[in-house]
């Protein structure tokens, strides 16, 4: 077990981050012209980062697997994003969204990081703003504010209900821009399937194309990884369909550490699923809490209508437990909360899998046409999903796999363990610890790839003016792209009797049963034999179908739940090696008395970076100490 | 890198740039409409005068040749309105010509199941049809009450006479009752639609414009027919 | 329920197409209709058929990628959903459902229902954007805009890029989708600088891929995000403008 450098640099958290800047080696404008950077992933990140580097000089080419930048799935956010303007000057600072960034990741994470994610944050805001996102305004003409779950000041900034897709518009136009510009090669239908990696350094990738299954080779100087999040792993979650960990899997079996892969984010607020062939979970904005009150029948056989059950006989289980955050409780915490009241057996619905979302109470204190215009939009999606009305029944909700705090471990440079390999957004574990605050992943995703790895790439870069890239006829990509070949000859020849989507399915009910909002010893322990026997028949029996010289959607899944089987195993090892509970990660073993996570800050204030051994069974554990200068670690608690 | 707007090539004079676009020939289409709305308008107007007496309609006629005269030569005026009303009549018709061949390019093959459309109506997608069956109707309208060569029925020597014998032989009066409900569904889609193509566009009015288009199309046609009726019914005669 | 399907199979780009035909049984009505493809699909591979392609991701109605011919509308019978929003229950047991791809000479058909859109990428590529570098922005609060005008831009700024406004027209009309972007850029205050140019160079790439507008109004009603057609003649009258200043700095 190796101790990891995380490069935070020294003097006070307030400055850090400003000097630093002035510290790191710079490339000068004309230089960056001779260095060529991959960006894999149009996300918030990616986009932001390539459209970002493009503007300054460096030559960009820029990987999506969707047929449009524009389409990646940081569009589907819908809440928010945060920052610390303080316009409503409720006594909001840089220093208050850091504490509560720390402190909402149940002190998971590294302070220098969440320090600088705050001090950007405005900035992001500014940027946006100045490319034309059209965010929520206040009649005086100003920028609207709300408050969203886990935070007790107005500092999230909205688009409707659309912020997601605003917020990635705003990148992929910056980015369409530097496109015709010519400073960034835009390749669309191209999933990156192998990393390239030449004396330790990341030098290229290799891609296959999705339309034509033509197979291609890419060097660069730096390789970046925006590529998003794992929470598909469960197959039933709230990401976009596609979503997938090929890409930093790849990464790690490279030699890129991956760091907390069990901290997964269980989000509070997704429809119930209606029934078993469910393919994916729609979530209902977490703003949806501000004015929603939860509730379920107090009495497990409760068989009268939702509105004749009197007041008496409800309980508004969040509001008794948790009495000063009420229906606001971090995302974590509701999601839990809601769990042990559904398990009770008091879960509403025809399946008895959901808690109410109740609106009754806002739209007599605000009137219909004021909750419409907050939240219209999302009463119609709920509508015609489930049919109901929310404005006459309440809704139900029930919490759903939604976002991955784990992922490749990264330094203060946001580089992994792979020299050249850069991981920004969702796919690095870096800055929300064990839990993930609302409408902070937008916040972490542009400011990743707006402001901080545009300046620290440069560091990288720097010392290597004047030197070629690699070329792609290197050994090192013959052997990536053979590997690739011999992946996708191997699954169409394998001719089984079972679909791809079946495996995952199966793959994700064991997830979700022993590696999702509770975790035990015993449950973890048969996941880690489950996992590796379903594996196996997923390698003999999965059956896909077409050729690999056309667009084939069961060959892009297959790859992409082989690494995921692989990811599984991964995150309940990790579960398991973790022996405290701390925000999305709840072990069972180690709660207090009153059912609430209990950390143990003395053997696990660390972050656990795991290394590829060349088997899933066996891999090398690495840590990370989390030295905490600025804040005091308490028992999070929020009643 | 900050370049974004591409150096603007040499530019042609605007107007040739302006109707190398679709956008610019529709602009053309709708200017050219307006000069027709105005005209059908006016010919409807000035028609009335057949309710008076074939004299009074007869020097209508001959007025519109003397227009402006002695200050201009005898009939320059009228052939000046001429030459706006072809010139106006020519692009109309280029232009949508174009503009149609542009819009088979856009979509060769159609789709193999039946279309159900929620929004466009009968006349937004009979613009072309209708269309030309007024120019057909024109040439039509011109061999029989202008220079009167009709083949379907006797001439007439003045202009009231041509009128009454066109609108008493039944396949004459058919082809003119056919040819107005034509132009009607044209002007019922291209009055509203015009707006839009030259981007009168403002919450304020927006509602009117389908009102207006209605109204407008009722006035010329229910003008136009009118005189067909009359003269069948031999409320003229 | 049990439903006949008739679906557009097409190998390749230049493959020829046809219909086939396909039952769904057991299908949920709670279920969405691309849970109900992915039902036809489970059964296909287990025949050793190869299964339909068709385009989605989010499933949730904002990503833009889905998108087909149902019955002859664009996203099919429910207005304001995209397909993928679609569910069963809008549909009747023992229903014949067609299904075909968009159709249109800038969205060349990749396979079966899949259909390739990048001539929208090239149209925001030429100006659909404001040009503002990194890091060069002012305070966000810096100017005001009335809330009204905001609004408005965002009712713009809604569209998914799905192309079922394409679909739909008769002409193979990308005017819904162009001008969604340059209304609400030029609507505000930050993309005043470029307005001009921004209408000029997005109408000029979108006439190269596209078919030209005659304001049938389809694509309005099957616009999954009820995008306005009133954009439409906002970016028609601001190309005109643009041509006029281009006339005078010429
Ligand atoms: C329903 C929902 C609502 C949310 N709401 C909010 C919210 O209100 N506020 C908030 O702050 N956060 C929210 N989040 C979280 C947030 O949206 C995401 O964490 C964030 O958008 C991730 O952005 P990203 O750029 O890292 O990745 P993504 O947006 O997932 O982008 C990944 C990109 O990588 C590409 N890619 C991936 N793998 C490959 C490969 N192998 N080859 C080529 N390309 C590849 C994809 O094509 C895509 O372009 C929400 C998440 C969900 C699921
Ligand atoms: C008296 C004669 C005519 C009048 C008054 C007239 C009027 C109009 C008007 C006002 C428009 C709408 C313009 C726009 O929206 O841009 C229009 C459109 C059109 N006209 Fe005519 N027109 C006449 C004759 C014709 C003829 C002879 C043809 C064809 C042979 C024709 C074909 C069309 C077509 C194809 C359109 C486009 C439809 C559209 O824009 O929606 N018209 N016409
Ligand atoms: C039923 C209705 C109509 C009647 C009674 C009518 C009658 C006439 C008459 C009497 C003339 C004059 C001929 C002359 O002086 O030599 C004329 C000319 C003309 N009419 Fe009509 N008309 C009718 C409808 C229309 C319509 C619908 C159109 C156009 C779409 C039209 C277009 C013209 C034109 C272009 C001329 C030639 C004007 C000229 O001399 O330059 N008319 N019409
Ligand atoms: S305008 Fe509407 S139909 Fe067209 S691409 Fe945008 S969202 Fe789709
Ligand atoms: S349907 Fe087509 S014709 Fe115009 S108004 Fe819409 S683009
Ligand atoms: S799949 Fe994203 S909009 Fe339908």
């Amino acid at each position: 077990m190796t101790v990891l450098d995380s490069r935070v640099p020294d003097g006070p958290l307030a400055t850090k981050w400003e000097d630093h800047k002035f510290d790191m080696k710079l490339v000068n404008p004309n230089n960056k012209r001779k260095f060529e950077i991959i960006v894999v992933g149009t996300g918030l990140a990616g986009a932001s980062a390539a459209a970002t580097l493009g503007e300054l000089g460096y030559r960009v080419k820029a990987f999506t697997y969707h047929d449009s930048a524009r389409r990646a799935h940081s569009i589907a956010a819908q809440g928010g994003i945060n920052a610390a303007k303080n316009y409503h000057g409720d006594g909001d600072s840089v220093y208050r969204l850091f504490y509560d960034t720390i402190k909402g990741g149940d002190y998971r994470s590294r302070e220098a990081n969440v320090h600088r994610l705050a001090e950007v944050s405005n900035n992001i805001i500014d940027q946006c703003v100045a490319q034309g996102v059209p965010f929520a305004r206040e009649y005086g003409g100003l920028l609207d504010n709300r408050s969203f779950g886990g935070a007790q000041v107005s500092r999230t900034f909205y688009a409707r209900g659309q912020t997601g897709q605003q917020l990635l518009l705003g990148a992929y136009q910056a980015l369409s821009r530097q496109v015709k510009a010519g400073s960034v090669e835009l390749h669309t239908n191209q999933e990156m399937l192998e990393l390239v990696v030449v004396d330790g350094h990341a030098v290229g990738i290799v891609t296959r194309d999705l339309v034509t299954g033509e197979i291609t080779r890419h060097s660069a100087h730096a390789v970046v990884l925006g590529t998003g999040g794992y929470s598909n792993a469960f197959y039933l979650s709230t990401m976009a369909m596609s979503c997938n960990a090929t890409a930093i899997w790849r990464a790690h079996r490279k030699g890129a550490f991956f760091a907390n892969p069990c901290y997964t984010q269980i989000h509070p607020t997704a429809i119930p699923s209606s029934d078993e062939f469910q393919s994916k979970l729609t979530l209902m904005s977490e703003s949806l809490r501000n004015d929603g009150r939860i509730w379920v029948p107090k009495d497990p056989d409760e068989s009268r209508a939702v509105a004749d059950i009197p007041e008496q006989d409800r309980d508004y289980y969040l509001e008794r437990k948790y009495p000063s955050f009420g229906n606001l409780a971090p995302r974590d915490i509701s999601s839990r909360a809601a769990k042990v009241v559904v398990d009770e057996g008091r879960g509403v619905g025809p399946l008895k899998n959901g808690v109410y979302l109740d609106f009754a109470d806002a739209i007599s204190r605000l009137g219909r046409e004021a909750v419409a215009d907050k939240y219209g939009n999302l009463f119609d999606m709920y509508e015609r999903i489930t049919g109901e009305n929310p404005y006459e029944v309440p809704m139900r909700i029930y919490p759903a796999p939604h976002y991955t705090m784990g992922g490749l471990w990264v330094d203060y440079h946001l580089q992994t363990t792979i020299p050249g390999l850069f991981a920004i957004g969702e796919a690095n574990f870096s800055d929300h610890g064990a839990n993930r605050l609302g409408a902070s992943a937008l916040m972490q995703g542009l400011a990743d790839g707006y402001f901080v790895l545009p300046y620290t790439i440069g560091d990288y870069l720097a010392p290597q003016l004047g030197q070629p890239k690699v070329e792609v006829t290197a050994p090192e990509f013959d052997e990536a792209e053979a590997e690739v070949r011999g992946r996708i000859d191997h699954y169409l020849g394998v001719g089984g009797s079972r679909s791809v989507d079946w495996f995952h399915r199966e793959l994700g009910k064991i997830l979700w049963d022993y590696c999702g909002m509770g975790r035990n010893q015993a449950g973890l322990e048969k996941a880690l034999s489950e996992i590796p026997a379903l594996r196996e028949e997923f390698e003999s029996d999965v059956r896909v179908l077409g050729s690999a010289e056309s667009l084939n959607s069961s060959l892009e899944k297959v790859g992409r739940v082989a690494d995921t089987f692989e990811l599984a195993e991964l995150m309940c090892r990790d579960a398991l090696t973790r022996e405290e509970s701390c925000g999305g990660h709840f072990r069972e073993e180690h709660q207090t008395e009153e059912g609430e996570a209990q950390r143990d800050d003395e053997n696990f204030a660390h972050v656990t970076a795991w290394e590829w051994s060349g088997d899933s069974a066996s891999p090398n554990e690495h840590r990370e100490a989390l030295v905490y200068e600025e804040v005091q670690l308490t028992t999070r608690s929020y009643k | 890198m900050a370049a974004t707007a591409p150096e603007r090539s040499k530019r042609s004079p605007f107007i040739v740039e302006l109707y190398r676009s679709a956008l610019g020939k529709k602009y053309v289409m709708a200017i050219t409409g307006i000069v027709g709305l105005g005209y059908v308008l006016a010919h409807m107007i000035g028609n009335l005068k057949l309710y008076q007496s074939a004299e009074d309609f007869n020097l209508y006629a001959e007025t519109l040749r003397e227009l402006l005269y002695p200050i201009a030569p005898e009939g320059l005026v009228l052939n000046l309105l001429r030459g706006v009303l072809i010139l106006a009549l020519v692009g109309h018709v280029v232009a949508a010509a174009q503009l149609t061949a542009m819009n088979r390019r856009a979509r060769p093959e159609s789709y193999r199941s039946k279309r159900d459309y929620v929004a466009a109506d009968f006349a937004a997608r009979t613009m072309r049809w209708t269309g030309v069956i007024v120019l057909l109707f024109l040439f039509y309208h011109l061999a029989d009450l202008t220079w009167a060569v009709t083949p379907l029925h006797e001439a007439g020597d003045t202009v009231y006479d041509r009128v009454l014998n066109s609108f008493n032989n039944p396949a004459s009066a058919g082809f003119y009752i056919l040819a107005n409900l034509a132009l009607g569904f044209h002007l019922y889609h291209g009055v509203w639609s015009l707006f839009q193509s030259m981007g009168w566009n403002n919450r304020r009015f927006n509602h009117w414009r389908r009102t207006l288009a209605v109204a407008f199309t009722v006035v010329v046609i229910g003008g136009n027919l009118s005189f067909v009726i009359a003269v069948l019914t031999g409320v003229i005669s | 329920m049990n439903l006949t399907l008739r679906v557009w199979r097409q190998a390749g780009p230049d493959a020829p197409g046809r219909f086939e035909t396909y039952e769904a049984r057991d299908v949920s009505p709670d279920s969405s209709f691309l849970e109900m493809l992915d039902l036809v699909n489970e059964d296909l591979i287990a025949q050793g058929e190869v299964p339909i392609e068709f385009m989605h991701d989010c499933r949730e109605g904002i990503c833009g990628t889905c998108g087909m011919m149902i019955n002859g509308q664009a996203h099919g019978p429910q207005a304001l959903t995209a397909t993928c929003q679609l569910h069963m229950r809008t549909f009747s047991d023992g229903d014949e459902i067609v299904l075909e791809p968009w159709r249109a000479t800038g969205f060349p058909i990749i396979k079966d229902l899949v259909v390739d859109r990048s001539a929208f990428d090239r149209i925001i590529e030429s100006g659909g954007y404001v040009t503002v570098d990194t890091n060069s922005a002012p305070d966000a609060n810096l100017i005001p805009i009335p809330k009204e005008t905001a609004d408005l831009a965002m009712d713009a700024a809604a569209c998914i890029g799905c192309g079922a406004c394409v679909a739909a027209c008769p002409n193979g009309a990308a005017q819904l989708f162009t001008s969604a972007k340059v209304a609400q850029l030029n609507m505000l205050p930050q993309g005043q600088a470029e307005r001009y140019d921004r209408a000029e160079h997005m109408v000029e790439v979108m006439e190269e891929h596209f078919g030209s507008c005659t304001n049938m109004g389809e694509c309005e009603a099957a616009c999954p995000k009820g995008i306005s057609i009133d954009f439409i003649a906002m970016m028609n009258k601001d190309y005109r403008k643009a041509k006029f200043r281009g006339r005078r700095s010429a």
